[in-house]
């Protein structure tokens, strides 16, 4: 019984925090929902005898994405409202797509047979280790190079380069040329 | 306790991310929905790993973590991008990145 109160404290708030990211106006406090989802995210993955994977979520997401989200959000000035008024039925239509699609997707999970929880050994740091730097020891390594080309890509995308402003004052001209 | 609340849990943090990505018109909002919805498949990798033995699952938990953080790190440095051109974040601005 503890556990299902466990897990309805965790996931109501988990659900209630992302729900107030999305609908904020602010995207200060948007990006601050977000961050409080995460965290109780993490909390989840404790639960579920993953405690790593609960450290790093906190360490990762909550200490180095939302922070990158906050200086987004400062930088680009656009803290106060959302830039732009969205026409009146977007919302309806996307309410809509969520709806059904989380329709079928818990018919889905509810008609099919899923293994119990209790009694299975819970995976230890051990397993973890051993899979991580075995099985799929290439796999790691290609994730390596994939966050150096991040980093390269994110250094080229931000320099003050002029590639694309320079682009943007010759696109008017090139269109006018013939 | 099965795998069945979880994985509902997940179906409802991707459908809330689907309807914030849907909804945001700046570039920020949407990759705020984006983090919603890859969380959500985390959480059903995580459930998953919980029910057979093996770290298997947990070692795509945490490749999708590295996966996300890239993927925002990138969205950060092409908002800033849109933002000095533009004078604004707003997601159909990068129509213009194209060509």
């Amino acid at each position: 019984m503890a556990s299902w109160v466990t897990f309805g404290v965790l996931a109501g708030s988990i659900v209630l925090s992302a729900l107030l990211a999305v609908t904020s106006r602010r995207l200060v406090s948007s990006v601050l929902w977000l961050g409080a989802s995460l965290a109780v995210t993490a909390a989840l993955f404790v639960t579920l005898a993953a405690p790593l994977l609960g450290g790093l979520q906190l360490l990762l997401y909550v200490g180095g994405v939302m922070t990158l989200m906050l200086f987004g959000v400062m930088l680009t000035g656009s803290g106060q409202h959302e830039s732009g008024q969205p026409p009146p039925w977007a919302p309806a239509r996307a309410a809509l797509v969520a709806i059904v699609l989380f329709g079928v997707l818990g018919a889905a999970i509810v008609n099919t047979p899923l293994p119990a929880l209790e009694g299975v050994p819970s995976p230890t740091l051990a397993h973890v280790g051993e899979e991580l730097l075995t099985t799929n020891l290439l796999a790691f390594e290609v994730l390596s190079f994939l966050l150096l080309a991040a980093m390269v890509g994110a250094i080229v995308l931000a320099r003050k380069s002029d590639v694309f402003e320079a682009r943007r004052r010759n696109a008017p001209r090139s269109e006018e040329a013939p | 306790m099965t795998l069945t609340p979880y994985l509902l849990l997940a179906a409802a943090l991707f459908c809330v991310g689907l309807y914030g990505l849907l909804t945001r018109r700046s570039a920020l909002g949407a990759l705020i929905s984006i983090e919603l919805m890859a969380n959500a498949a985390n959480i059903n990798l995580v459930a998953c790993s919980r029910s057979q033995s093996g770290g298997f699952a947990q070692v795509f938990a945490l490749f999708l973590l590295a996966l996300t953080v890239a993927e925002v790190v990138i969205g950060i440095a092409i908002v800033l991008l849109l933002f000095r051109t533009h004078k604004d974040a707003e997601l159909t601005l990068a129509r213009d990145f194209k060509h």
